[in-house]
């Protein structure tokens, strides 16, 4: 909605700036988005008139124009190009020295060696948007009325002169889609006076009710109907002044008729239309559902396919206009209407609103209605758009409405409590100020002993509920007004809960390990199922389908999360940016037969590719599955899970010989390898790629450890060093599980320290170097004692995986 | 043997002008007053002298042998100066070259500032409550008085699996689902974080987007604390001299609604680009729990109020570290992420 300044002014009286009186409003709760001034740009351009033209000597298409400003004695010589002015007209004149639209700024020159002191103007060149001018006017000159007085600033004469308030509505408010509306909240905002305007025309002897008929079949759709006719009308241009308002309020003037309902529109809020009285068959009006496959050709020419949803307007052959919406074209107004019906009438506001959808035709007509318009308020508009066209059209109104109204609303009273409103607010308001607040909005309150009797205007259909008028006083009273205060009550505390906090501590521990953290989006492209080279009939391909995606990019949603951070790589890659050693927490989706919700579980995914970094004075490391294994091993450290186990594994979207599953108690709730090459081609990744997915979900239900003191030992440690040779084939942690196993509970701690294969051990042989280290707590223990236990070690291994001491 | 011990004495302090390690030295020390030293060996002779000669040479060989250690030890400690001396001279480095390099993690910035406001409010007394990212339409609309066909579905542009389960646009779903499973026991102080996704995607919408919002009920709960919690959360995000400022608004499921603007953080009120010239900055949508969102969640709203507000954390991320483009917390740039 935009409001006209000058015009708002003639309701209510405003004190204050354009800017002040924004503020106010969205303080307020009528939210102004923009403040403009119309003529911002325009100055030095007065109203003149061509008295004379010449053909120019030099140019086939330019012109000589004598134009007067002041008086016939002061000639001022324009050159123009353009073909629709005529000796006589009245026009725009930007003089020298004149600032148009866009920085145009006009300056003495010559045209083809003939002078030109300043330029007629077209419509655009005056800042008026395309979109509110005729054809004609969009591409000659502006031509303005025969009674243009001259040397008027033209911004005065086209109401260029105003500031422009563009509202920004929540939907509630659709009674401030109004003129008088607004003017409302002003007046009660700066405390003054409101002036209604004009509504009772002058009446003719024939009644309204001889002249057309109304019958309304689909009363649940359309709850009021008023007709009102006006005879022997004279379509014509509006007045400027009309012209201006509309324009303003970014409406294009089409006639005094069609602009007249606009008019009253913008001033009331009630849509109005104007049917070519003649063209209705019978001058009947028929409010009906729509017949199947029923057809219309809507007053901008496009035929439209219409429904039993919609409802119509009909006359007693054919439908006339889709209600609320838009007129059909057959019973337009033109320039040969006689006789007009005037609309306003009641539609619901839900079925609007589908009816509207369907067609993708919004109009501001349809867009009032949507939000509900004042079933009161519909004779009125009636009589005021009568009124206004008579004025500007001539004619006479017929006597009465007809007013079709089955079932008359009954106002809606409320009961307001005081106790409430503090309860709620947690101000004190005295019935008395709450009663001067909401008679001020027009509602009209009764006292009862405690409370108040609210009776709620018909043009405030948002209001329903006591907590509706609660906030009709909390806004007028002014929100800022409102202390801030602390929450009273029993004492509570906040805390994460303990699967929170561990989702927290593991975002830091991965950090801690040098990953960064991305996010990324929960909807993906199913063709990711084939990049990360899943089976057809892998159950992660079951994903979730978007009705209405964005794009196939974002079709299904993730049932994976390694993918994701793929593409991170490959879109970094393409930047440049080759080390990446990042991680995401995330959910994913999984469908659930026979449930309507699915399956999210929130699964963690870290991918490396690439080196550390390269330092002057270390060599960079590659950040390969051991690296990656590493930070999982820290993980469960810090975490407190103990007896993690890597076993060999496979996964279609890892490399065979190097993936590994991640179980706790023979539970696997992780995988880790390295990406198979294919992937890696897919996402064209030129380097390795490692990446670890562990399902958080599954994480939480597991026990983990806390902190526990245990005393520092008191003896000294004993360390050992054991090389032993064996078939590549077996596993290390075998024998670490075998070390611990015989080791028993002297043996605190084993590490591999060297893993070597070539030369000095035989081919299909690995030679695997642990480092023991050895103490007891009650004592210091004997180098005897540790050679025993170190040979029992070695005779264990010997026995159980052929491991022969390395020399 | 007076003489010969006078003549030694001469000849170490002759000797040890010469030496010039600690080597040297330390063999000076054994050739002299070693156990085998020659020092010794003239005090094992000692045997052979007068009774009476005795203590006076004995005091004589104490005294050189005393002064020998004293001047030796004097030594030694001159020597090691020099040779540390020498050491530090030998081993300056180039301060000015870059240290090691560590692999540097990162939490994303939309995570340190979800942790952020939720250090705030868990000191508040708030916990965090969570919810499905894909839920009924009844969790995301109806439960919180938008009913099909309502006019305010239409802010909210909605992802779809099927007609009854969508993605959800907003984490309130989570608190009618804490609602319902609270009631009727009080107080309910929670806030919910969370992925939300609405069918947008240009410069300043991304179809993704992470919330925060905030939900306080209890028996005598008001709009004057919705202010005053709201205060103390922008001062605590935004720095203490933060104004707040509340505009009335529209939500179905909270009246009254307000419109939250905290003083511009880039001008300080002056006016910008950022603020569009009007010194505030709008971040939150807040209000008072619509009775018949309580009435449906199963509390009395005769008997009970409540709170709730809602945030974007990518609009509060951008707001603290002066982020120009909200793509970006989903492009997952490495330089970019690297800056937090």
């Amino acid at each position: 909605m935009k409001v006209s300044y000058k015009w708002l002014q003639e309701y209510v009286d405003i004190n204050i700036s354009p800017q002040e009186l924004a503020d106010r409003l969205t303080m307020a709760g009528v939210a102004v988005e923009t403040v403009h001034y119309l003529g911002a740009a325009i100055s030095n351009v007065v109203t003149g008139q061509i008295i004379k033209i010449d053909r120019h000597p030099n140019a086939d298409k330019l012109v000589i124009c004598q134009v007067i400003t002041e008086d016939a004695e002061n000639c001022i010589q324009i050159v123009t190009g353009a073909t629709n002015v005529r000796e006589g007209h009245k026009i725009p004149v930007a003089k020298v020295g004149a600032k148009l639209a866009g920085g145009l700024t006009i300056k003495k020159s010559k045209l083809r060696g003939e002078i030109s002191n300043g330029m007629l103007c077209s419509g655009q060149e005056l800042n008026l948007d395309a979109g509110l001018l005729s054809k004609a006017e969009q591409q000659g000159i502006m031509i303005l009325p025969a009674d243009t007085p001259l040397n008027v600033d033209i911004r005065a004469y086209l109401g260029l002169d105003d500031y422009v308030l563009e509202l920004d509505l929540t939907p509630n408010r659709g009674d401030c889609l109004s003129m008088l509306g607004v003017a409302r909240e002003v007046a009660v905002l700066l405390n003054v006076a409101m002036r209604l305007p004009e509504t009772t025309p002058p009446e003719g002897d024939v009644a309204s009710a001889n002249l057309a008929k109304i019958d309304i079949q689909a009363t649940d759709l359309c709850s009021r109907y008023v007709g009102r006719v006006v005879q022997g009308v004279k379509p014509a241009p509006s007045p400027v002044w009309m012209q201006q308002r509309l324009r303003a309020a970014g409406i294009r003037p089409v006639n005094n008729i069609v602009d007249v309902t606009n008019y009253v529109m913008l001033e009331m809020g009630q849509p109005l239309h104007a049917f070519d009285y003649d063209q209705l068959a019978k001058q009947q009006i028929i409010v009906r559902r729509a017949q199947p496959a029923e057809r219309l050709v809507s007053l901008d020419g496009v035929e439209r396919l219409l429904n039993e949803e919609m409802l119509v307007i009909c006359d007693a052959a054919a439908p006339v206009a889709v209600a609320g919406i838009m007129g059909g074209l057959d019973s337009e107004v033109t320039a040969n209407t006689k006789n007009v019906l005037i609309e306003a009438a009641y539609f619901n506001p839900v079925n609007v609103r589908r009816t509207a959808k369907v067609l993708a035709l919004r109009s501001e007509s349809s867009t009032r209605f949507e939000k509900g318009v004042d079933i009161g308020g519909c004779p009125r508009a009636a009589d005021r758009a009568a009124f206004l066209m008579q004025q500007l059209a001539g004619g006479t109104v017929a006597q009465g409405f007809i007013d079709n109204y089955p079932s008359p609303l009954t106002k809606k009273t409320i009961v307001l409590r005081p106790g409430r409103v503090k309860q709620v607010l947690g101000i004190i308001l005295e019935p008395q100020a709450i009663a001067e607040i909401l008679t001020s909005l027009q509602f009209e309150v009764q006292t009862e002993v405690v409370n108040l009797l609210v009776t709620v205007p018909t043009f405030r259909p948002d209001v329903n509920l006591e907590i509706d008028l609660i906030e009709e006083l909390a806004r007028i009273y002014g929100y800022n007004k409102v202390p801030d205060t602390m929450i009273s009550g029993v004492t509570n505390q906040g805390r994460r809960s303990e699967n929170q906090q561990l989702i927290h501590d593991l975002k830091n521990i991965l950090e801690g390990c040098g990953l960064t953290e991305v996010i990324t989006y929960g909807f993906v492209n199913p063709k990711v199922f084939d990049r990360i080279n899943l089976p057809p009939d892998s159950k992660f391909r079951k994903a979730l389908v978007l009705q209405n995606p964005l794009s196939e990019e974002h079709a299904v949603m993730r049932t994976v999360l390694v993918p994701n951070l793929l593409a991170v790589l490959q879109s970094n890659h393409n930047r440049q940016v080759q080390r990446g050693a990042i991680f995401e927490i995330g959910r994913v989706f999984y469908p659930v037969e026979g449930q309507r919700l699915p399956d999210e579980r929130l699964v963690l995914a870290i991918t490396l590719s690439g080196d550390t970094a390269n330092n002057w004075n270390s060599k960079p490391q590659a950040m390969d599955f051991y690296f990656a294994k590493g930070i999982l091993e820290t993980l469960f450290d810090k975490i407190g899970l103990k007896e993690v186990r890597f076993e060999r594994h496979t996964d279609p979207s890892f490399h065979p010989g190097r993936v590994a599953a991640i179980k706790v108690q023979d539970k696997s709730i992780g995988v880790l390898g390295e990406l198979h090459p294919n992937v890696l081609e897919n996402y064209q990744l030129p380097h390795r790629a490692v990446a670890a997915k562990l399902d958080i979900t599954d994480l939480l239900t597991l026990k983990l450890q806390q902190p526990k003191y245990k005393a520092l030992p008191k003896f000294p440690a004993v360390d050992r060093d054991l090389a032993v040779i064996i078939p590549q084939a077996i596993a290390v942690q075998d024998l670490l599980d075998v070390i611990r196993k015989v080791g028993g509970k002297i043996l605190t701690s084993v590490k591999v320290f060297d893993v070597y294969t070539g030369e000095q051990v035989a081919t299909d042989c690995k030679s695997v170097a642990f480092s023991l280290l050895f103490q007891n707590v009650d004592r210091t223990l004997t180098d005897k004692e540790v050679a025993k236990k170190t040979d029992q070690i070695f005779k264990a291994l010997n026995n159980q995986f052929n491991a022969e001491m390395r020399q | 043997m007076e003489d010969k011990l006078k003549n030694l004495a001469v000849q170490v302090k002759k000797q040890l002008q010469q030496v010039a390690t600690l080597d040297q030295l330390n063999q000076l020390r054994v050739q002299y007053l070693g156990k085998k030293g020659e020092l010794t060996a003239i005090l094992r002779g000692m045997g052979n002298l007068l009774a009476e000669e005795r203590p006076k040479i004995g005091t004589l060989a104490n005294e050189i042998r005393s002064e020998l250690e004293n001047l030796i030890n004097e030594r030694t400690k001159t020597l090691k100066t020099v040779a540390k001396e020498l050491q530090i001279a030998r081993e300056t480095i180039d301060v000015t070259l870059p240290g090691k390099s560590f692999l540097i993690g990162n939490k994303h910035p939309l995570t340190k500032i979800q942790q952020e406001i939720e250090t705030v409010f868990l000191g508040l007394g708030f916990n965090i409550a969570e919810g499905p990212e894909i839920e009924s339409d009844y969790y995301n609309f109806e439960a919180l008085n938008l009913p099909k066909d309502h006019p305010a579905r239409d802010m909210q542009d909605t992802f779809f699996i099927n007609t009854e389960v969508l993605l959800r646009t907003h984490t309130s779903p989570v608190q009618v689902r804490t609602m319902e499973k609270t009631a009727p026991s009080l107080p309910v102080k929670i806030i919910c974080p969370g992925k939300v996704y609405r069918r947008d995607d240009d410069a300043t919408h991304s179809p993704m987007f992470t919330q925060i919002e905030g939900l306080a009920i209890d028996q005598q709960i008001t709009f004057s604390d919705l202010k005053g919690i709201l205060s103390i959360f922008a001062r605590q995000i935004f720095g203490e001299k933060t104004k707040t400022r509340f505009r009335p608004s529209y939500f179905p499921f909270t009246e009254p609604s307000a419109e939250v603007d905290i003083s511009c953080v880039m001008c300080k009120s002056a006016g910008c680009r950022v603020c569009s010239h009007t010194g505030w900055l709008e971040i939150l949508g807040a209000g008072m729990v619509h009775p018949k969102v309580l009435a449906m969640s199963g509390y009395n709203p005769e008997e009970v109020s409540g709170f709730a507000f809602g945030m974007g954390i990518e609009r509060i991320a951008m707001l603290k570290y002066g982020i120009d483009d909200l793509r970006l917390f989903y492009d997952n740039d490495l330089r970019f992420l690297a800056q937090f």
